[in-house]
């Protein structure tokens, strides 16, 4: 009798443990933080003025804000003024009339948004900078830190043609505009390092207008020229297609190592496979954004006073040769934005 | 005092420069350096060519270098989604042929002047590229179509073809213009519209067919430019190249008010810019020390024109600029 009762009191019990734990597993534990995090995006908006849309850096970016901006339920607007700086100012202008919470700017040049990023603090609108730096940082600037790239890019040109290489150590640059963010933090980099080494001979120091066929034409003349030339730094591998392709036409692949840099996506890599270029520095676009989205995020939830923080985020950079670049070490768009 | 037109002086000019240049910069004057600097040159040549039948049928076309992007990015794009490569390039060259032909109609038919008419196209075009066929400013070439490289990066005989169509379209349109019967209606049309219509020309067709034919040389220009990069960049538009291509013909000597000048203006024009840009990639000048160097040029260049050549109510016409 005695044993019969033990054992329906364990079997209850247990069964009671059971019945608990399923009851837990349908109830589980609601996050405290979830509601206001969520409460936090509501009726936000935010802005995006790019450069212009149409290449792959402007798309990486944007389709991650765009990502970010859909799950969390705030709005989110590209105005897009294709390369004019006067149209860029205008967006820029007309946005601060309309007070979004947040504009993520890319800035053609060190100047020309600087007075009217102020403008944008003083209206209580927060204002984040991805990859060009303007010279009036405001709560944020996500992108590369181009001094380090240009020290970055001359390391391993003065690696491949300094002291000990056996080679002529000549050497070309290739700019992209002479007064971009991307192209001012670069050259000084570049030249503090070439410095050190004077074994090193700058022959050229052009630039090209981020534009791929007069990189092409200048580094033909100067391959022409220094046909032992030993390496070219570029400053944006859509533009440095042109210089492995003079480097190509001149049968020297392999011979001139060309050393570039940009946001990684997969063209940039089947270039690296086909040897058009020997290095990419690449500071990943798509992660560039989940950065902006992360400081987006940040500012929204601790809510500081227009103009009080500053952070400074630069993106990491990975050198990608042949040796090292995989299947995924370049991104893709996603399809849904990638036509468009 | 011999009068010098513009043309002699700007080769006088470019002779000049070109002898400096060769007597101070080791390694200019030689075989391989002249073909580069031809070659650097080759596809604005071929453009102004285009330019040059238009200007000398007294029109314009700015809109040239948007056909010449948005063209070539629609085969290039067409060839990307899989079409074999003659039906790109056909449905290319039938896009170009086509706008062209509008530009050609609006100005001859509707009668709207060829600076509106072709600066709306223009920008017409570059948006429909834009909005329907890229959505990329660099237009690649697929990789499998690489076949077609040898336009743009290609050699026959160690000359670079793209020199060797600058040198095909250069000869064809100076035997167009001076030996053809619809060449010759071309200056007649550009000196006197309304003379040239009196006197029986197909006046209106003959307009047509200059925006369709430098539709179609800004779509072989772009192929060979983008074939030589593997890529079509069609922010060109927004460059200064369409100003160049101008600068080319009139420094050249053909005037903006018609039915004067030929090929060899182009030539002399075309050389004296590509030596100058030669010359001093090789001194590495900077860019923008570049830009003032070249404007001076050129300023001379119009400076000493109108002292040897001054205008006065004889020699101007109306619509000069």
């Amino acid at each position: 009798m005695r044993l019969k009762l033990a054992v329906s009191i364990v079997a209850g019990v247990s069964c009671l443990f059971a019945a608990a734990t399923v009851c837990a597993r349908a109830d589980g534990l609601v996050d405290p933080s979830r509601a206001g995090y969520l409460e936090t995006f509501k009726g936000k908006k935010v802005a995006f003025v790019p450069i212009a849309m149409g290449f792959d850096l402007a798309q990486a970016w944007s389709s991650q804000l765009a990502k970010q901006a859909e799950e969390l339920g705030y709005s989110y607007v590209v105005r897009d003024p294709n390369w004019s700086t006067e149209a860029g100012a205008q967006a820029l202008t007309q946005l601060i009339a309309e007070k979004p919470d947040l504009i993520v700017v890319h800035s053609p040049d060190i100047q020309s948004y600087a007075r009217l990023l102020k403008q944008a603090e003083a209206a209580g609108i927060y204002t984040l900078q991805v990859n060009m730096k303007s010279a009036y940082v405001s709560e944020g600037y996500v992108g590369s830190d181009y001094n380090g790239l240009g020290e970055l890019a001359a390391n391993l040109i003065v690696k491949q043609c300094g002291q000990g290489s056996g080679k002529s150590g000549k050497v070309s640059i290739v700019q992209g505009v002479l007064t971009g963010g991307a192209s001012v933090y670069q050259i000084e980099g570049v030249e503090r390092i070439f410095k050190q080494h004077p074994e090193i001979k700058v022959v050229s120091n052009q630039a090209a207008d981020w534009d791929a066929s007069k990189a092409k034409a200048i580094t033909q003349t100067v391959l022409q020229q220094n046909p032992d030339l030993c390496g070219v730094i570029g400053f944006w591998d859509g533009m440095d297609i042109g210089v492995g392709a003079a480097v190509k036409e001149a049968g020297k692949t392999g011979d001139v190592y060309v050393v570039t840099s940009g946001g990684g996506s997969t063209s940039a890599c089947e270039n690296v496979n086909n040897g058009t270029f020997s290095a990419l520095i690449s500071y990943n676009a798509m992660g560039q954004g989940r950065d902006l989205n992360t400081l987006i995020k940040a500012l929204f939830e601790t809510k500081p006073k227009p103009g009080t923080v500053k952070v400074i985020d630069y993106s990491p950079l990975t050198v990608l040769t042949k040796d090292s670049v995989k299947p995924d070490s370049c991104w893709a768009l996603p399809t849904t934005t990638a036509s468009k | 005092m011999p009068r010098l037109s513009q043309e002699q002086i700007v080769f006088v000019l470019w002779v000049v420069l070109f002898a400096a240049f060769a007597l101070a910069l080791p390694g200019f004057f030689t075989y391989g350096n002249i073909i580069t600097l031809i070659r650097s040159v080759a596809v604005l040549g071929i453009l102004a060519v285009g330019m040059a039948i238009v200007i000398i049928g007294r029109g314009i076309d700015l809109s040239l270098i948007a056909v010449m992007a948005v063209s070539t990015a629609l085969a290039f794009t067409l060839m990307t989604q899989g079409y074999p490569i003659w039906i790109a390039l056909l449905l290319g060259w039938a896009f170009a042929a086509v706008i062209g032909m509008i530009i050609g109609c609006l100005i001859a038919y509707v009668e709207i002047p060829a600076l509106f008419a072709t600066l709306a196209m223009g920008a017409f075009v570059y948006g429909l590229g834009r909005y329907a066929i890229f959505g990329q400013d660099l237009v690649p070439l697929p990789p499998n179509d690489s076949a077609l490289e040898v336009l743009g990066a290609g050699r026959i005989f160690g000359v670079p073809i793209p020199i060797l169509l600058f040198a095909g379209f250069a000869a064809g349109v100076a035997l167009f213009l001076r030996y053809g019967r619809l060449g010759q209606f071309v200056y007649a049309t550009g000196d006197n519209f309304a003379a040239a219509r009196i006197s029986g020309l197909p006046v209106r067709p003959l307009v047509v067919l200059q925006y369709v034919f430098s539709s179609i040389v800004g779509y072989v220009a772009g192929l060979t430019m983008a074939t030589g990069v593997t890529l079509m960049n069609t922010r060109i538009v927004n460059s200064t190249l369409l100003y160049d291509v101008i600068l080319v013909v009139v420094l050249g000597g053909i005037s903006l008010s018609g039915g004067k000048g030929g090929v060899r203006n182009v030539i002399v024009g075309t050389l004296l810019i590509g030596t100058l840009l030669n010359g001093m990639t090789i001194m590495d000048i900077q860019y923008t020390g570049q830009n003032v160097i070249k404007s001076v040029i050129l300023l001379i260049a119009i400076v000493v024109d109108s002292i040897m050549n001054p205008r006065d109510e004889q020699t101007t016409q109306q619509g000069d600029i």
